[in-house]
Protein backbone atom coordinates (compact mmCIF):
# COMPACT_ATOMS: atom_id res chain seq x y z
CA UNK A 1 0.00 0.00 0.00
CA UNK A 2 1.39 3.43 -1.19
CA UNK A 3 2.19 5.76 1.42
CA UNK A 4 -0.01 8.97 0.14
CA UNK A 5 -2.82 6.66 0.37
CA UNK A 6 -2.71 6.36 4.14
CA UNK A 7 -1.39 9.81 4.50
CA UNK A 8 -5.02 10.51 3.05
CA UNK A 9 -7.07 7.76 4.37
CA UNK A 10 -5.89 8.23 8.12
CA UNK A 11 -7.52 6.09 10.64
CA UNK A 12 -8.73 9.14 11.96
CA UNK A 13 -10.86 10.15 8.68
CA UNK A 14 -11.97 6.65 8.58
CA UNK A 15 -13.41 6.73 12.38
CA UNK A 16 -15.24 10.10 11.61
CA UNK A 17 -16.49 8.55 8.44
CA UNK A 18 -17.83 5.92 9.87
CA UNK A 19 -19.22 7.59 13.26
CA UNK A 20 -19.55 11.33 12.31
CA UNK A 21 -20.08 13.66 15.05
CA UNK A 22 -23.21 15.87 15.77
CA UNK A 23 -24.56 14.60 12.15
CA UNK A 24 -28.18 14.57 11.31
CA UNK A 25 -30.16 17.51 11.23
CA UNK A 26 -31.29 18.84 14.26
CA UNK A 27 -33.80 22.45 15.42
CA UNK A 28 -33.58 24.63 16.03
CA UNK A 29 -31.56 26.58 13.62
CA UNK A 30 -31.23 30.17 12.52
CA UNK A 31 -30.23 28.94 9.26
CA UNK A 32 -30.21 26.27 6.91
CA UNK A 33 -27.99 26.05 3.65
CA UNK A 34 -27.77 23.25 0.98
CA UNK A 35 -24.50 23.03 -0.98
CA UNK A 36 -23.71 20.83 -4.08
CA UNK A 37 -20.32 19.91 -5.70
CA UNK A 38 -21.39 19.45 -9.28
CA UNK A 39 -18.82 17.51 -10.35
CA UNK A 40 -19.07 14.26 -7.93
CA UNK A 41 -22.75 15.44 -7.01
CA UNK A 42 -21.55 15.66 -3.31
CA UNK A 43 -24.30 17.45 -1.06
CA UNK A 44 -24.30 18.91 2.14
CA UNK A 45 -27.51 20.50 4.06
CA UNK A 46 -26.26 22.57 7.12
CA UNK A 47 -28.17 23.97 9.75
CA UNK A 48 -26.60 26.73 12.11
CA UNK A 49 -28.47 27.66 15.31
CA UNK A 50 -26.72 30.98 16.49
CA UNK A 51 -27.66 32.95 19.94
CA UNK A 52 -30.01 35.69 20.08
CA UNK A 53 -26.73 38.20 20.12
CA UNK A 54 -25.61 36.43 16.60
CA UNK A 55 -22.33 36.28 18.00
CA UNK A 56 -21.82 32.12 19.89
CA UNK A 57 -22.60 29.30 17.91
CA UNK A 58 -24.69 27.08 19.85
CA UNK A 59 -25.30 24.08 17.40
CA UNK A 60 -24.20 22.60 13.94
CA UNK A 61 -25.95 19.67 12.26
CA UNK A 62 -25.83 18.61 8.53
CA UNK A 63 -26.71 15.83 6.70
CA UNK A 64 -23.30 15.27 4.36
CA UNK A 65 -23.66 12.63 1.58
CA UNK A 66 -20.17 12.57 0.06
CA UNK A 67 -16.90 10.82 -0.16
CA UNK A 68 -14.74 9.74 3.15
CA UNK A 69 -13.11 12.98 3.29
CA UNK A 70 -15.62 15.05 2.91
CA UNK A 71 -17.72 13.34 5.94
CA UNK A 72 -15.18 13.17 8.13
CA UNK A 73 -14.13 17.17 7.36
CA UNK A 74 -18.06 17.70 8.58
CA UNK A 75 -17.71 15.72 11.60
CA UNK A 76 -14.55 17.62 12.47
CA UNK A 77 -15.57 21.08 11.69
CA UNK A 78 -18.78 20.18 13.45
CA UNK A 79 -16.84 19.16 16.63
CA UNK A 80 -14.52 22.59 16.28
CA UNK A 81 -17.64 25.26 16.20
CA UNK A 82 -20.36 24.39 18.41
CA UNK A 83 -20.53 25.74 21.56
CA UNK A 84 -17.55 28.49 20.34
CA UNK A 85 -17.96 31.80 19.28
CA UNK A 86 -18.11 33.28 15.82
CA UNK A 87 -15.19 35.57 15.94
CA UNK A 88 -13.24 32.19 17.93
CA UNK A 89 -13.68 29.94 15.63
CA UNK A 90 -12.83 32.55 12.36
CA UNK A 91 -9.04 31.85 12.62
CA UNK A 92 -9.84 28.37 12.69
CA UNK A 93 -11.64 28.32 9.44
CA UNK A 94 -8.94 30.69 7.56
CA UNK A 95 -6.13 28.18 8.95
CA UNK A 96 -7.86 25.22 7.58
CA UNK A 97 -8.45 27.47 4.09
CA UNK A 98 -4.25 28.21 4.06
CA UNK A 99 -3.47 25.00 4.85
CA UNK A 100 -5.56 23.22 2.42
CA UNK A 101 -4.99 25.18 -0.33
CA UNK A 102 -0.92 25.24 0.15
CA UNK A 103 -0.54 22.03 -1.75
CA UNK A 104 1.14 20.40 1.62
CA UNK A 105 3.95 23.31 1.61
CA UNK A 106 2.41 24.52 5.17
CA UNK A 107 1.92 22.60 8.23
CA UNK A 108 -1.45 22.56 10.11
CA UNK A 109 -1.20 23.93 13.94
CA UNK A 110 -3.00 21.19 15.81
CA UNK A 111 -3.85 24.19 18.52
CA UNK A 112 -6.11 25.25 16.50
CA UNK A 113 -8.17 22.87 14.47
CA UNK A 114 -7.71 19.64 16.08
CA UNK A 115 -8.67 16.57 14.60
CA UNK A 116 -8.35 18.81 11.11
CA UNK A 117 -4.69 17.72 11.17
CA UNK A 118 -5.84 14.70 9.81
CA UNK A 119 -7.45 16.32 6.85
CA UNK A 120 -4.07 17.35 5.40
CA UNK A 121 -2.62 14.66 3.25
CA UNK A 122 -5.93 15.75 1.45
CA UNK A 123 -4.01 18.53 0.70
CA UNK A 124 -1.31 17.40 -1.50
CA UNK A 125 -4.40 15.87 -3.95
CA UNK A 126 -5.62 18.97 -5.73
CA UNK A 127 -9.18 16.79 -6.83
CA UNK A 128 -9.86 16.13 -2.95
CA UNK A 129 -9.24 20.01 -1.13
CA UNK A 130 -12.95 21.02 -2.31
CA UNK A 131 -14.08 17.60 -0.95
CA UNK A 132 -12.25 19.11 2.65
CA UNK A 133 -13.59 22.72 2.18
CA UNK A 134 -17.16 22.20 1.47
CA UNK A 135 -18.15 21.79 4.79
CA UNK A 136 -16.68 25.08 5.58
CA UNK A 137 -18.13 26.89 2.68
CA UNK A 138 -21.59 25.77 4.33
CA UNK A 139 -20.94 27.12 7.68
CA UNK A 140 -19.78 30.35 5.85
CA UNK A 141 -22.56 31.05 3.65
CA UNK A 142 -25.28 29.93 6.40
CA UNK A 143 -23.74 32.28 9.23
CA UNK A 144 -23.66 34.67 6.32
CA UNK A 145 -27.89 33.81 6.15
CA UNK A 146 -28.11 33.61 9.67
CA UNK A 147 -26.54 37.05 10.24
CA UNK A 148 -28.74 39.13 8.02
CA UNK A 149 -31.65 37.18 9.29
CA UNK A 150 -30.37 38.20 12.76
CA UNK A 151 -29.94 41.81 12.27
CA UNK B 1 -16.77 0.79 -44.52
CA UNK B 2 -13.17 -0.41 -45.50
CA UNK B 3 -12.23 -3.35 -45.33
CA UNK B 4 -9.42 -3.63 -42.11
CA UNK B 5 -6.09 -3.28 -43.19
CA UNK B 6 -4.10 -5.05 -40.16
CA UNK B 7 -4.43 -7.91 -38.05
CA UNK B 8 -5.67 -6.73 -34.66
CA UNK B 9 -2.76 -7.19 -32.46
CA UNK B 10 -2.99 -5.17 -29.52
CA UNK B 11 0.74 -4.77 -28.49
CA UNK B 12 1.46 -3.51 -32.66
CA UNK B 13 -1.94 -0.78 -31.51
CA UNK B 14 -0.39 0.26 -28.11
CA UNK B 15 3.04 0.84 -29.72
CA UNK B 16 1.25 4.03 -31.53
CA UNK B 17 -0.36 5.23 -28.70
CA UNK B 18 2.96 6.56 -27.05
CA UNK B 19 1.67 7.95 -24.08
CA UNK B 20 0.53 3.98 -22.97
CA UNK B 21 4.57 4.20 -21.93
CA UNK B 22 4.01 6.87 -18.93
CA UNK B 23 4.44 6.75 -15.96
CA UNK B 24 2.71 8.25 -13.10
CA UNK B 25 5.42 8.17 -10.89
CA UNK B 26 8.72 6.04 -10.58
CA UNK B 27 7.09 2.78 -9.78
CA UNK B 28 4.07 3.47 -11.82
CA UNK B 29 2.71 2.48 -14.56
CA UNK B 30 -0.49 4.11 -16.26
CA UNK B 31 -3.18 1.89 -17.03
CA UNK B 32 -5.89 4.22 -18.63
CA UNK B 33 -9.61 2.36 -18.67
CA UNK B 34 -10.85 6.08 -19.37
CA UNK B 35 -11.63 6.45 -22.68
CA UNK B 36 -15.50 7.02 -22.19
CA UNK B 37 -14.24 10.40 -21.17
CA UNK B 38 -11.80 10.76 -23.90
CA UNK B 39 -9.91 8.43 -25.47
CA UNK B 40 -6.03 8.60 -26.09
CA UNK B 41 -4.68 9.28 -29.71
CA UNK B 42 -2.61 7.45 -31.67
CA UNK B 43 0.37 9.00 -33.19
CA UNK B 44 -0.99 8.72 -36.48
CA UNK B 45 -3.74 11.25 -35.47
CA UNK B 46 -1.02 13.52 -33.73
CA UNK B 47 0.97 13.88 -36.89
CA UNK B 48 -1.87 14.24 -39.31
CA UNK B 49 -2.76 17.11 -37.22
CA UNK B 50 0.67 18.04 -36.99
CA UNK B 51 1.10 18.13 -39.98
CA UNK B 52 -1.24 20.19 -41.53
CA UNK B 53 -0.35 22.59 -39.21
CA UNK B 54 3.43 22.63 -40.03
CA UNK B 55 2.73 22.48 -44.19
CA UNK B 56 -1.45 23.97 -44.73
CA UNK B 57 -2.27 25.87 -42.55
CA UNK B 58 -4.69 28.67 -43.41
CA UNK B 59 -8.41 29.53 -42.81
CA UNK B 60 -10.44 27.96 -45.20
CA UNK B 61 -13.31 29.19 -47.66
CA UNK B 62 -11.88 32.45 -47.89
CA UNK B 63 -9.11 34.27 -49.63
CA UNK B 64 -7.57 33.86 -53.33
CA UNK B 65 -4.11 32.13 -52.00
CA UNK B 66 -2.96 29.11 -52.39
CA UNK B 67 -2.82 28.43 -49.10
CA UNK B 68 -6.36 29.13 -48.48
CA UNK B 69 -6.79 26.38 -51.26
CA UNK B 70 -4.40 23.70 -49.58
CA UNK B 71 -6.26 24.62 -46.10
CA UNK B 72 -9.87 24.17 -47.59
CA UNK B 73 -9.14 21.22 -49.44
CA UNK B 74 -7.89 19.57 -46.04
CA UNK B 75 -10.93 20.47 -44.43
CA UNK B 76 -13.13 19.50 -46.82
CA UNK B 77 -11.46 16.22 -47.30
CA UNK B 78 -11.65 15.48 -44.00
CA UNK B 79 -15.58 16.17 -44.02
CA UNK B 80 -15.71 13.63 -47.22
CA UNK B 81 -13.35 10.90 -45.00
CA UNK B 82 -15.68 11.39 -41.86
CA UNK B 83 -19.11 11.02 -43.94
CA UNK B 84 -17.48 7.63 -45.18
CA UNK B 85 -16.96 6.36 -41.65
CA UNK B 86 -20.02 7.18 -40.66
CA UNK B 87 -21.80 5.65 -43.81
CA UNK B 88 -23.22 8.99 -44.52
CA UNK B 89 -24.77 9.07 -48.43
CA UNK B 90 -23.04 12.80 -48.78
CA UNK B 91 -20.38 14.82 -47.41
CA UNK B 92 -22.96 17.45 -46.96
CA UNK B 93 -24.86 15.61 -44.12
CA UNK B 94 -21.77 15.75 -42.00
CA UNK B 95 -21.98 19.12 -39.85
CA UNK B 96 -19.01 19.82 -37.63
CA UNK B 97 -19.37 21.14 -34.22
CA UNK B 98 -17.45 22.13 -31.48
CA UNK B 99 -18.11 18.37 -29.68
CA UNK B 100 -21.15 16.71 -29.26
CA UNK B 101 -22.62 18.37 -26.91
CA UNK B 102 -22.93 21.32 -29.36
CA UNK B 103 -24.57 19.17 -32.13
CA UNK B 104 -27.04 18.32 -29.51
CA UNK B 105 -27.58 22.16 -28.55
CA UNK B 106 -27.42 22.98 -32.71
CA UNK B 107 -30.52 20.81 -33.24
CA UNK B 108 -32.80 21.65 -30.26
CA UNK B 109 -31.99 25.22 -30.79
CA UNK B 110 -32.95 25.20 -34.53
CA UNK B 111 -36.01 22.99 -33.71
CA UNK B 112 -37.28 26.35 -31.40
CA UNK B 113 -36.37 28.80 -33.58
CA UNK B 114 -38.45 28.11 -37.02
CA UNK B 115 -40.85 30.61 -38.23
CA UNK B 116 -43.81 30.62 -40.24
CA UNK B 117 -41.92 29.32 -43.19
CA UNK B 118 -40.49 26.03 -41.23
CA UNK B 119 -42.00 22.92 -41.60
CA UNK B 120 -44.61 22.03 -38.78
CA UNK B 121 -42.56 18.79 -38.62
CA UNK B 122 -39.37 21.05 -37.52
CA UNK B 123 -40.67 23.17 -35.07
CA UNK B 124 -41.35 22.68 -31.63
CA UNK B 125 -43.92 24.43 -29.98
CA UNK B 126 -46.59 25.05 -26.95
CA UNK B 127 -48.36 22.06 -26.52
CA UNK B 128 -45.77 19.77 -28.34
CA UNK B 129 -43.83 16.99 -26.28
CA UNK B 130 -40.35 15.86 -26.86
CA UNK B 131 -39.56 12.29 -25.32
CA UNK B 132 -35.76 11.42 -24.32
CA UNK B 133 -35.15 8.72 -21.64
CA UNK B 134 -33.88 8.44 -18.09
CA UNK B 135 -30.30 7.19 -19.44
CA UNK B 136 -29.64 10.25 -21.19
CA UNK B 137 -26.33 12.05 -20.71
CA UNK B 138 -26.71 15.62 -19.26
CA UNK B 139 -26.01 16.37 -22.83
CA UNK B 140 -29.22 15.10 -23.98
CA UNK B 141 -31.36 15.61 -21.48
CA UNK B 142 -30.59 19.66 -20.15
CA UNK B 143 -30.98 21.12 -23.87
CA UNK B 144 -34.54 19.58 -24.47
CA UNK B 145 -35.26 20.86 -20.93
CA UNK B 146 -34.31 24.43 -22.38
CA UNK B 147 -36.22 23.28 -25.50
CA UNK B 148 -39.58 22.62 -23.75
CA UNK B 149 -39.26 25.85 -21.03
CA UNK B 150 -38.32 27.91 -24.07
CA UNK B 151 -41.22 26.89 -26.38
CA UNK B 152 -43.65 25.83 -23.52
CA UNK B 153 -43.44 21.88 -24.80
CA UNK B 154 -43.14 19.31 -22.54
CA UNK B 155 -40.55 16.92 -22.13
CA UNK B 156 -41.28 13.12 -21.34
CA UNK B 157 -38.88 10.40 -20.41
CA UNK B 158 -38.95 6.89 -21.14
CA UNK B 159 -37.90 4.94 -17.60
CA UNK B 160 -35.26 2.74 -17.02
CA UNK B 161 -36.08 -1.06 -15.93
CA UNK B 162 -34.38 -2.82 -13.20
CA UNK B 163 -32.56 -4.85 -15.65
CA UNK B 164 -31.12 -1.86 -17.07
CA UNK B 165 -32.85 -1.25 -19.91
CA UNK B 166 -35.20 1.18 -21.53
CA UNK B 167 -38.58 -0.24 -20.26
CA UNK B 168 -40.62 0.01 -23.02
CA UNK B 169 -43.97 -0.92 -21.75
CA UNK B 170 -45.68 2.37 -21.86
CA UNK B 171 -44.30 3.13 -24.99
CA UNK B 172 -47.24 3.48 -27.17
CA UNK B 173 -48.91 6.27 -24.22
CA UNK B 174 -45.18 8.39 -24.27
CA UNK B 175 -44.84 8.50 -28.11
CA UNK B 176 -48.32 10.63 -29.51
CA UNK B 177 -48.98 12.62 -31.79
CA UNK B 178 -48.10 15.13 -30.23
CA UNK B 179 -44.49 14.16 -29.81
CA UNK B 180 -42.16 16.03 -32.17
CA UNK B 181 -39.22 14.79 -31.36
CA UNK B 182 -38.16 11.59 -29.65
CA UNK B 183 -33.95 11.83 -28.69
CA UNK B 184 -31.67 9.00 -27.40
CA UNK B 185 -28.94 7.63 -26.59
CA UNK B 186 -27.48 5.06 -28.94
CA UNK B 187 -25.31 3.24 -26.12
CA UNK B 188 -25.49 4.49 -22.09
CA UNK B 189 -22.05 5.67 -20.91
CA UNK B 190 -22.71 4.64 -17.68
CA UNK B 191 -24.67 1.25 -18.01
CA UNK B 192 -22.97 0.04 -21.11
CA UNK B 193 -26.46 -0.69 -22.85
CA UNK B 194 -27.17 -0.18 -26.45
CA UNK B 195 -30.68 0.79 -27.05
CA UNK B 196 -33.31 -0.83 -29.60
CA UNK B 197 -32.58 1.84 -32.16
CA UNK B 198 -35.04 0.07 -35.10
CA UNK B 199 -37.35 -0.27 -32.52
CA UNK B 200 -37.53 3.35 -31.44
CA UNK B 201 -37.23 4.43 -34.73
CA UNK B 202 -40.11 2.97 -35.86
CA UNK B 203 -42.39 3.91 -33.15
CA UNK B 204 -40.94 7.33 -33.36
CA UNK B 205 -41.60 7.58 -37.36
CA UNK B 206 -45.60 6.07 -36.65
CA UNK B 207 -46.15 9.38 -34.71
CA UNK B 208 -44.36 11.53 -36.71
CA UNK B 209 -41.78 12.21 -34.38
CA UNK B 210 -38.08 13.44 -35.49
CA UNK B 211 -35.63 10.95 -33.96
CA UNK B 212 -32.18 12.28 -32.65
CA UNK B 213 -29.25 9.71 -31.47
CA UNK B 214 -26.49 10.34 -29.37
CA UNK B 215 -24.40 7.84 -30.59
CA UNK B 216 -20.89 10.15 -28.41
CA UNK B 217 -20.26 6.36 -26.88
CA UNK B 218 -21.34 3.92 -29.63
CA UNK B 219 -19.73 5.17 -32.68
CA UNK B 220 -16.17 4.71 -31.63
CA UNK B 221 -16.65 1.24 -30.47
CA UNK B 222 -19.05 -0.44 -33.00
CA UNK B 223 -19.78 -1.07 -36.79
CA UNK B 224 -21.43 1.84 -37.10
CA UNK B 225 -23.59 3.15 -40.27
CA UNK B 226 -26.38 6.40 -39.99
CA UNK B 227 -27.91 5.13 -43.23
CA UNK B 228 -28.93 1.64 -41.51
CA UNK B 229 -29.70 2.97 -38.46
CA UNK B 230 -32.55 4.74 -39.77
CA UNK B 231 -33.11 7.88 -36.81
CA UNK B 232 -32.71 11.75 -38.50
CA UNK B 233 -30.02 13.54 -36.70
CA UNK B 234 -26.74 11.73 -35.18
CA UNK B 235 -25.05 13.54 -32.34
CA UNK B 236 -20.94 12.36 -32.12
CA UNK B 237 -17.94 13.16 -30.68
CA UNK B 238 -14.45 13.48 -32.10
CA UNK B 239 -12.69 12.98 -28.96
CA UNK B 240 -13.93 9.99 -28.13
CA UNK B 241 -13.18 7.96 -31.13
CA UNK B 242 -9.49 8.76 -30.65
CA UNK B 243 -9.47 11.86 -32.84
CA UNK B 244 -8.73 15.46 -31.42
CA UNK B 245 -10.66 17.59 -29.11
CA UNK B 246 -12.66 20.44 -29.99
CA UNK B 247 -14.31 18.64 -32.74
CA UNK B 248 -17.89 17.20 -32.79
CA UNK B 249 -20.13 16.22 -35.61
CA UNK B 250 -23.79 16.15 -36.49
CA UNK B 251 -25.07 14.28 -38.85
CA UNK B 252 -28.40 15.15 -40.41
CA UNK B 253 -30.61 13.79 -43.15
CA UNK B 254 -30.37 16.73 -45.97
CA UNK B 255 -33.80 16.94 -46.44
CA UNK B 256 -33.95 17.91 -42.77
CA UNK B 257 -30.98 20.20 -42.46
CA UNK B 258 -32.16 21.78 -45.67
CA UNK B 259 -35.07 23.27 -43.87
CA UNK B 260 -33.57 23.51 -40.94
CA UNK B 261 -32.81 27.32 -39.27
CA UNK B 262 -29.65 27.93 -38.19
CA UNK B 263 -27.98 28.33 -34.55
CA UNK B 264 -24.71 29.87 -34.13
CA UNK B 265 -24.76 32.77 -36.77
CA UNK B 266 -22.16 35.07 -37.92
CA UNK B 267 -19.77 34.57 -40.49
CA UNK B 268 -19.23 31.65 -43.21
CA UNK B 269 -22.69 30.66 -42.94
CA UNK B 270 -24.49 33.40 -44.63
CA UNK B 271 -25.48 33.67 -48.34
CA UNK B 272 -26.03 37.35 -48.22
CA UNK B 273 -25.81 39.94 -45.70
CA UNK B 274 -27.61 43.29 -45.92
CA UNK B 275 -27.88 45.92 -42.84
CA UNK B 276 -31.92 44.98 -42.00
CA UNK B 277 -31.40 41.33 -42.44
CA UNK B 278 -29.34 38.33 -43.73
CA UNK B 279 -29.83 34.92 -45.85
CA UNK B 280 -28.12 31.49 -44.82
CA UNK B 281 -25.68 29.15 -46.99
CA UNK B 282 -27.17 25.85 -47.85
CA UNK B 283 -26.18 22.94 -45.34
CA UNK B 284 -23.45 21.91 -44.10
CA UNK B 285 -22.22 25.43 -44.06
CA UNK B 286 -25.55 26.82 -42.34
CA UNK B 287 -24.66 25.46 -39.05
CA UNK B 288 -20.56 26.01 -39.24
CA UNK B 289 -20.25 29.69 -38.18
CA UNK B 290 -16.80 31.10 -37.60
CA UNK B 291 -13.78 29.72 -38.32
CA UNK B 292 -14.30 25.89 -37.76
CA UNK B 293 -12.12 23.58 -36.04
CA UNK B 294 -9.78 22.70 -39.41
CA UNK B 295 -6.27 21.04 -37.60
CA UNK B 296 -8.81 19.03 -35.29
CA UNK B 297 -10.79 18.00 -38.94
CA UNK B 298 -7.87 16.70 -40.07
CA UNK B 299 -6.74 14.46 -36.63
CA UNK B 300 -10.46 13.48 -36.92
CA UNK B 301 -10.14 12.28 -40.34
CA UNK B 302 -7.08 10.25 -39.39
CA UNK B 303 -9.03 9.07 -36.69
CA UNK B 304 -11.22 7.23 -38.73
CA UNK B 305 -8.56 5.94 -40.95
CA UNK B 306 -6.78 4.46 -37.75
CA UNK B 307 -10.75 2.59 -37.03
CA UNK B 308 -11.26 1.82 -40.18
CA UNK B 309 -7.65 0.13 -40.34
CA UNK B 310 -8.39 -1.92 -37.46
CA UNK B 311 -11.65 -2.58 -38.12
CA UNK B 312 -14.36 -1.92 -36.19
CA UNK B 313 -15.93 -5.35 -35.85
CA UNK B 314 -12.75 -6.53 -34.53
CA UNK B 315 -12.70 -3.34 -32.09
CA UNK B 316 -16.06 -4.84 -31.23
CA UNK B 317 -15.08 -8.20 -30.78
CA UNK B 318 -12.00 -7.24 -28.71
CA UNK B 319 -13.85 -4.92 -26.12
CA UNK B 320 -16.63 -7.75 -25.99
CA UNK B 321 -14.15 -9.77 -24.51
CA UNK B 322 -13.10 -7.51 -22.06
CA UNK B 323 -15.96 -6.62 -20.79
CA UNK B 324 -16.64 -10.44 -20.38
CA UNK B 325 -13.36 -10.73 -18.89
CA UNK B 326 -14.24 -7.50 -16.23
CA UNK B 327 -18.00 -8.68 -15.64
CA UNK B 328 -16.50 -12.06 -14.46
CA UNK B 329 -14.14 -11.11 -12.46
CA UNK B 330 -15.79 -8.43 -10.80
CA UNK B 331 -18.70 -10.82 -10.02
CA UNK B 332 -15.90 -12.98 -7.59
CA UNK B 333 -15.82 -9.54 -5.51
CA UNK B 334 -17.87 -9.51 -2.30
CA UNK B 335 -19.50 -6.15 -1.99
CA UNK B 336 -19.10 -5.22 -5.73
CA UNK B 337 -23.09 -4.22 -7.48
CA UNK B 338 -22.52 -3.61 -11.45
CA UNK B 339 -24.48 -1.05 -12.62
CA UNK B 340 -25.02 -2.74 -15.83
CA UNK B 341 -26.43 -5.35 -17.95
CA UNK B 342 -24.83 -8.45 -17.95
CA UNK B 343 -23.15 -9.43 -21.07
CA UNK B 344 -25.24 -9.66 -23.80
CA UNK B 345 -25.32 -8.16 -27.60
CA UNK B 346 -26.85 -5.30 -26.11
CA UNK B 347 -23.79 -4.64 -23.95
CA UNK B 348 -20.82 -2.89 -24.55
CA UNK B 349 -17.55 -2.05 -22.74
CA UNK B 350 -18.36 0.88 -20.05
CA UNK B 351 -18.28 -0.82 -16.77
CA UNK B 352 -19.93 0.89 -13.65
CA UNK B 353 -20.24 0.02 -10.42
CA UNK B 354 -21.04 0.51 -6.57
CA UNK B 355 -18.93 -0.86 -4.08
CA UNK B 356 -20.67 -1.56 -0.73
CA UNK B 357 -22.07 2.13 -0.66
CA UNK B 358 -18.68 3.56 -0.61
CA UNK B 359 -18.19 6.64 -2.31
CA UNK B 360 -16.58 6.64 -5.78
CA UNK B 361 -14.14 9.06 -5.17
CA UNK B 362 -12.22 7.32 -2.63
CA UNK B 363 -12.81 4.12 -4.52
CA UNK B 364 -11.05 5.89 -7.75
CA UNK B 365 -8.73 7.53 -5.27
CA UNK B 366 -7.22 3.63 -4.25
CA UNK B 367 -7.40 2.71 -7.80
CA UNK B 368 -5.07 5.49 -8.60
CA UNK B 369 -2.83 4.78 -6.35
CA UNK B 370 -2.11 2.24 -8.47
CA UNK B 371 -2.06 3.73 -12.01
CA UNK B 372 -5.55 2.35 -12.82
CA UNK B 373 -7.03 5.77 -14.10
CA UNK B 374 -11.34 5.20 -14.49
CA UNK B 375 -13.94 7.68 -13.83
CA UNK B 376 -16.11 8.33 -10.62
CA UNK B 377 -18.83 10.21 -9.48
CA UNK B 378 -22.42 10.65 -11.33
CA UNK B 379 -20.99 10.42 -15.30
CA UNK B 380 -22.99 13.35 -16.44
CA UNK B 381 -25.88 11.22 -15.55
CA UNK B 382 -27.57 12.11 -12.67
CA UNK B 383 -30.64 11.57 -13.09
CA UNK B 384 -29.74 7.71 -13.80
CA UNK B 385 -28.00 7.36 -10.61
CA UNK B 386 -30.60 8.58 -8.83
CA UNK B 387 -33.26 5.74 -10.57
CA UNK B 388 -30.50 2.85 -9.21
CA UNK B 389 -29.89 4.99 -5.82
CA UNK B 390 -26.59 5.43 -6.06
CA UNK B 391 -25.05 8.76 -5.51
CA UNK B 392 -22.40 7.75 -8.23
CA UNK B 393 -20.82 4.84 -9.48
CA UNK B 394 -16.87 3.95 -10.53
CA UNK B 395 -16.85 3.27 -14.43
CA UNK B 396 -14.07 1.41 -16.30
CA UNK B 397 -13.55 1.98 -19.92
CA UNK B 398 -12.41 -0.25 -22.62
CA UNK B 399 -10.69 0.72 -25.73
CA UNK B 400 -8.69 -0.60 -28.67
CA UNK B 401 -5.28 -0.39 -26.71
CA UNK B 402 -6.20 -2.02 -23.69
CA UNK B 403 -4.90 -5.52 -22.48
CA UNK B 404 -6.38 -8.73 -20.89
CA UNK B 405 -3.72 -7.69 -18.15
CA UNK B 406 -5.15 -4.38 -17.74
CA UNK B 407 -8.39 -5.66 -16.70
CA UNK B 408 -6.71 -8.00 -14.58
CA UNK B 409 -4.98 -5.60 -12.74
CA UNK B 410 -8.36 -3.34 -12.51
CA UNK B 411 -10.15 -6.45 -11.16
CA UNK B 412 -7.33 -6.95 -8.27
CA UNK B 413 -7.52 -3.56 -8.16
CA UNK B 414 -10.92 -3.34 -7.02
CA UNK B 415 -10.61 -6.38 -4.97
CA UNK B 416 -7.56 -4.14 -3.32
CA UNK B 417 -9.77 -1.46 -2.44
CA UNK B 418 -11.81 -3.38 -0.63
CA UNK B 419 -9.41 -4.79 1.84
CA UNK B 420 -8.25 -1.53 2.13
CA UNK B 421 -11.05 0.02 3.11
CA UNK B 422 -12.12 -3.14 5.06
CA UNK B 423 -8.60 -2.93 6.76
CA UNK B 424 -9.42 0.72 7.81
CA UNK B 425 -12.91 0.28 8.95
Amino acid sequence: MSSPLNSLYTELVMEHDKRPLHAGLREPFTAEVHHVNPTCGDEITLRLQLSEDASDIEDVSYDAIGCAMSRASASIMADLLIGRSTAEVEPVHEHMETVMRSRGREEGDEELIGDGVALLGAAKFPARVKCVLMPWKAYQAALVEARALQA
Amino acid sequence: MNAPSREFDVEAIRADFPILTRMLDPETPMIYLDGGATSQRPRQVIDAEVSYLLRDNAAVKRGAHRMAGLATDAYEGSRERVAEFLGAPSPDEVVFTKNATEALNLVAHSLGSGDSSTPEHLRVREGDEILVTEMEHHANLVPWQELARRTGATLRWIPVAEDFTLDLSDLVSLLTERTKVLAFTHQSNVLGTVNPVATLVEAAHAVGALTVLDAAQSAPHMPFDVASLGVDLVALSGHKMLGPTGIGMLWGRYDLLEQMPPFLTGGSMIELVEMERSTFAEPPARFEAGTPPISQAVGLAAACDYLDGLGMDQVAAHERALTQRALSGLAGIDGVRVIGPALSPERTGAVSFDLAGRHPHDVGQVLDSLGIEVRVGHHCAWPLHRRFGVHGTTRASFSVHTTTAEVDAFVEGVAHTVDFFGALA
